[in-house]
This record gives structure tokens, sequence and C-alpha cells, in this order.
């Protein structure tokens, strides 16, 4: 189907939708489940009024504040019902056209939608994920159809003056990639897209796949075009059932509609994209691991140089990134490089999705620009701690990250600021700690998450893990001695600068960021456990 | 090694087909190992060596090198499941919401440990390592139903709730 033909679609899906008066939209991502009963409900009532050609019910992805869920959103009305069970039914359509409902209207003013700025996220819980129609409708694919009227170096120099950064968690400038794929010699080419969303506490890759796959898929065509890529791959984690369910609806309508396959919108451009499924293994989100578990072998990573872009995926050259970095392609091409620039800060542009959950108030998802505080994240957007405790510490960057205290709560969230901090952006996560939480427990979950996750391959990460962990578990028991402490801090080191890839390079940070925040903790269970006869 | 689909030893029927459908739909090559066996759990609930003997077989790949993919991920299993399954989150949210409390009812309670079923067969106990639903910390799926946000000791209600009036 040529680009006009699409055009033509969602200008007739839009004065379609523009039909109806009311438009109830239904969180149904995984964050508001058990929502069919509330469909059924909310269609029966409807149906009841002989409102059917007035008001129309649609599934949406995820509106981000799964902490008030199941949410149901209002248009035009711009209103957002929260905790909505089905026996609400009658009073949300009874308010269509009338005054909201008081008890289930969340606060058109909470700083948890004020404070955010969303760009990946805009068609979140707008649009049905599982209608092109829908996309196309709010503007998607504009991207697309406009790469196709560049050069493939023109979308490239784009995509390098936009300043965007991985955001899979390292941060590398993804034009520089682009570029060095596009320049590399091979038969043949490959995408790929990482959807191993494996941090645990993080959930923004789900989310978007959940609630806008075809964005997804519109980053990986214009990446596929400038590089010179025929066949794309994703690969998503299994435990991930309805993102993949969506994904593949969406793989599907892209093909029937001519957006992939061959000679896309009639043009000179073939790509095929297919899923590969995850199986359980943190390593996999290791790019050179990750093309190992695509080849169907062990995720055992390979050693670097030679880069995935010059030597990936069955020896040839191969564009590696992550699906909000995807995400964020269709937009900057459509907006323009400068759009994206002006947000962030110098060296971290754009936005950035995080999962915000632990102990908070607003748990749920967030976008916002590079650069905003952590102390507006947590405080404004997910208001603050709950029931009456104090703030501890948030933890960033999953198992390779660190734990950042209250007094640096006015860092700004940034690539060099969280790596100053002696944390990670990694890919979104972000988890808060009160004043109840141990340091030291939550530390060695995350060293038993690396330990049992290391792919044994290099022995830094093999042995260095296991042997931290029996350390933080001498110093949960209260037997630990000074000269554990020093072991610990020596075994760090070595395991950060020693091992082969990046699962155990970072696998020392969480110890490390709370020896350097929290040391006090480590030293009270050295003199706990000078004391046994006072052990209970 | 067998290379014709081969009946169980229980007798019963196997639906092989969508395993080869998987393998065809990949043209046989060694890369559809993983899909292959994503299929095949589905279709029998656990990987036993005769599935992968049959898979190594039909692939024309080692043994050993099936054998080595298969217990590589977490996400297969090697052993059947009881009749019904609690899978307990272990993400980080969840840990900081009580998990391990969770986990440490249910072996109180039942006798089981993460990847094990009792012995009258009725239920099996399963870690996962995240489910990407954190807001909703602490998470548990019964027989793949989310059940969220609900504190450590609504959580072991509903888990006994559900075992008492599961079929």
């Amino acid at each position: 189907m040529h680009r006009d033909e699409l055009r033509r679609r969602a200008a007739e899906h839009r004065l379609h939708l523009e039909g109806f008066a009311h438009h109830l939209l239904v969180c149904s991502s995984l964050g508001c489940a058990h929502n069919d009963a509330l469909i059924t409900a909310l269609r029966r009532s409807v149906a009841e009024r002989g409102m059917e050609s007035r008001v129309l019910i649609r599934k949406t992805g995820c509106m981000g504040l799964c902490a008030l869920g199941p949410l149901v959103a209002v248009q035009p009305e711009g209103w957002l019902y929260q905790h909505v069970r089905p026996e609400d039914a009658d009073v949300v359509v009874a308010s269509l056209g009338q005054q909201p409902s008081e008890q289930l209207l969340v606060p058109p003013d909470l700083p948890f939608f004020a404070r955010q700025h969303k760009n990946v996220l805009a068609l979140s819980g707008r649009i049905d994920p599982e209608s092109l129609d829908d996309y196309l409708a709010a503007g998607g694919y504009a991207g697309l159809f406009a790469a196709l009227d560049m050069r493939p170096a023109e979308v490239i120099r784009r995509i390098q003056e936009s300043g965007l950064r991985g955001r899979g968690g390292a941060g590398y400038p993804t034009g520089l990639k682009w570029a060095t794929v596009a320049k590399a010699r091979g038969a043949r080419k490959y995408i790929i897209c990482n959807a191993d969303e494996g941090d645990p506490g993080a959930f923004m890759d789900r989310s978007i796949l959940e609630s806008t796959p075809h964005a997804v898929l519109e980053g990986m065509i214009i990446a596929a075009y400038a590089v010179g890529a025929c066949q794309g791959y994703i690969y998503v984690r299994a435990e991930y059932p309805l993102a993949v369910h969506r994904l593949k609806l969406a793989i599907r309508q892209a093909e029937r509609h001519n957006l992939l396959g061959h000679a896309i919108c009639g043009l000179n451009l073939d790509l095929a994209i297919q899923i590969r499924l995850g199986a359980g293994a943190f390593v996999c989100g290791e790019e050179t691991a990750l093309i190992e578990s695509v080849e169907g072998r062990r995720g055992i990573p390979r050693p670097r140089p030679p880069y995935p872009a010059e030597k990936g995926l069955w020896g040839y050259p191969t564009l590696i990134n992550n699906v909000e970095t995807y995400a964020n392609v269709g937009p900057i091409i459509d907006r323009g490089s400068r759009w994206f620039a002006a947000l962030g800060t110098e060296a971290s542009k754009g936005t950035k999705v995080f999962a915000l959950t632990g102990k908070i108030v607003h748990t749920g998802l967030i976008e916002v620009p590079m650069g905003t505080t952590l102390r507006e994240i947590v405080f404004d957007i997910g208001g603050g701690i709950p029931d009456g405790h104090g703030f501890k510490a948030v933890q960033t960057g999953g198992p390779s990250g660190g734990c950042i205290p209250a007094e640096h709560l006015d860092a700004p969230v940034s690539y060099e600021s969280l790596s100053e901090l002696g944390s990670i952006m990694g890919s979104g996560g972000m988890i808060v700690m009160d004043d109840t939480s141990s340091m030291i427990d939550i530390v060695k979950y995350f060293i038993e998450f690396c330990m049992d996750e290391s792919c044994g391959k290099c022995i830094p990460c093999r042995v260095g893990t296991a042997q931290i962990h029996r350390l933080l578990t001498a110093f949960q028991e209260r037997t630990a001695t000074e000269a554990d402490l020093a072991q610990l801090e020596m075994l760090c080191d070595l395991v950060k600068n020693t091992s082969l890839c990046g699962l155990g390079q970072s696998a020392p940070n969480p110890v490390l960021s709370t020896l350097r925040y929290f040391r006090q903790e480590y030293l009270d269970r050295i003199s706990e456990s000078r004391q046994p006869e006072d052990r209970p | 090694m067998p290379t014709s689909a081969p009946p169980h030893p229980s007798g019963e029927n196997r639906p092989w087909r969508s395993v080869d459908q998987a393998m065809q739909r990949h043209d046989y090559r060694p890369d559809a190992l993983i899909e292959t066996l994503h299929a095949a759990q589905d279709a029998f609930g656990y990987l036993d060596g005769e599935t992968l003997a049959y898979i190594a077989a039909k692939l024309r790949l080692p043994p050993a090198k099936v054998f080595g993919v298969a217990t590589f991920y977490n996400h297969f299993s090697h052993k059947p499941k009881g009749e019904h399954t609690l899978v307990v989150c272990t993400g980080t949210a969840c840990h900081v919401k009580g998990t391990d409390r969770v986990l440490a009812w249910v072996r109180d309670r039942y006798g089981l440990l993460p990847g094990e079923t009792t012995a009258d067969n009725r239920l099996s106990l399963v870690e996962v390592r995240c489910v990407g639903a954190c807001a909703l910390a602490p998470v548990i799926l019964t027989d793949g139903d989310v059940i969220g946000k609900r504190g450590v000791e609504e959580t072991t209600a509903v888990i006994e709730e559900w075992l008492h009036h599961a079929p």
C-alpha cells in the first residue's frame, strides 16, 4: 500500500472516531488486569441507554498510574476515573456529558500527570494497541513516511543531531551506532530489537510493547532503511505474553498493509521482522549473548571487539537497539532533531521512561525530560513515601545500578550524573526504599540475582559473585569481621574490572554504592558480631 | 534416536504436531532450537529426555547441545507440573514488598520450595524473576491469573482460598 493510501485510511478513521460524542478508554495493560468484566459492564450500560452510536468504548494501553487502576479515561471531557469496578459502569456512563463522578475522578491537577512530559508514551493509553488504524489516525508512521523521502544518510544525520542515546542502559549514541552499521561491509545486514527486559523491577519496555507496538515497528523500519538491513528480529521475554501477542498482531497488520515485507510502501525497501522468544536468562540482555540466543544457542557473551555493528548475527553487521530507543525514532524524524535536542540536558537529550515502584504512593510508569531531579520524581510525581515512613534510598539501574541516598535527591537524572553517583541510568527501573529497608538485604538480593544469572563463562563473574554473596551473607547474619569488609571491597574491584561482559562488570555496583553511602550499616553489623553473647 | 513422533510411554497421544510445525516454520534450521523448545513446553508442559532427543534428531543437532540449551534457560522446566501452579514473582519491587515472606509461608504451609510439587501432585511452586507488573507488587499468579496490590497476609489468604476452591 502506498503512503497516500495509508494517509487516506488514517483520515477516514479519524472521521469515524470524531463521529462519536464520547470515548471511554479502558486501560487493558497487565497493570490493570481483570478488566474484561468492566468492558462488558460498560457496553451493557451504554446499550441500555441507547447510546451505542454516540459512545465508543476502546481498550487501550497503559495510562501510567497503575496504583489507581483499573483506570478509565473519558474523552473529550478529559476525565480520568480510578479504581473502576464493573458495578461502577452505570455511574461512569451516566456522567457522560454531565458532571464527572466525584468519587471516581482522579484530581485533574495531580502532579503525577502535570509534571510529566510524554513523548514515547504520548499515545500510550490513548489508542487501541491492537488497531493499526488507531495508530495511523493518531499520526503514527508519519516518521516513516517522512524518512522514506530522505536518503538513508540523511536519516542517520538526523538521529545523530538529535543526540538520542541508547535507552537500554549504557547510553551509547544511537546515531553513531547506526552510522557504524551503515558503513560496515557485509553481504547482508540485520537489525534486532532488544526487548529482553531482564532487570527485575522494570517494566517500561513491556508497557511500550503492550501499548504502542507499532511505534517500535516504525522505529525498526526506519532503522532498517537507514542502515540497509532486510531482516529484523525482536527478542522479547516469554514472561510477557500480552506484549508478544500484541507484537505478533502488529507485525501481521504491518505486513498486510505493506509496511513490512517486499517493496514497502511501493518503494525499493524490503524488511521482514520475526519474533524470537527469550527463555528467562538475564545475561541475554547483553547484546552478544542475545545474538547467541537468536542463533539458537546458550546465551553466552562473546568478547568484544568485534562489535555486533561489524560482526553480529551469523557474522554479519547487526544493529541492536532497545525498545524505548526505537520508539523514540519515529517522533524524532517526524518532529525534527531540534525539537528532540531541546529536551533534556547538555549530554542527555530527550525524555526517559521510568518504572516507579517500591515504597512509593503513586507506583506506575512515568516519562520525564532528562535532567528532572530525583526529588521531583519521588516526591512530586511519585507522591512520596506511604504510611508515614521516611525516604531512605532510590535504586536505579537494577542489579547493575546503585542505591542513591537522600542527600543526593536533588541530582538530575542523566547518564552522567547517575554515573557520578555510582549508579547507572539503566533501562529505567526506579525502586524506592523507605527507612524500614535494610541496604544489606537489598544488596544481597541483587548479588544473589547476578550469581544465579552469571552464565559461567568467565571466572571473575562466576566465582566472584558467589564469593561476594558469601561475604554479604556473613554481614546479614552478623558474623562478619573487618577482614571480610576489606575482602569485599577488593573482590568488588576485581569483578568490576576483569569480567567479560556487562553483567559481571556492573554486578558489584549495588555493593559499591551502598559501601559509599551506607557504610555505617556494614560497620554496625561488624560491631554487632563482636558480641556473640548478646545475640539471641 | 527416534526420528518419527514416538508415542508417549504413558500411552497418551502427544500433540507433536505443534512441535513439528515450529521446526517446519524455520526450515529445520539449527537456530529454530529455542523456538521449538518453547513449542514443546507449551504442548507438553515440560521437556523430558524423549522430547529433547526427538527435537535433536529432527534438527540434526547433537543431543548434548539440545540438553545444554534446554537447561541453560530458566523458562524451561524438566519435570511435570502439578494440577495447579502457583507462580511467585521475585522481582525487586516484589522483594521490597515482601515476597520472601510469601515464599516462607508456602514452605511452612505446603512444605514446598520453588521448583517443587507436592507429593499428592496438587500444587507446584514456581519462582519467576519478574513478570513486569511491579506496580502491583507483591505479585503472584494462580494458574496464570495475576494477583497483586495485596500485602503479604492478604496474599497468603488468597492462595489458601484459591486452592480450597480450585477443582
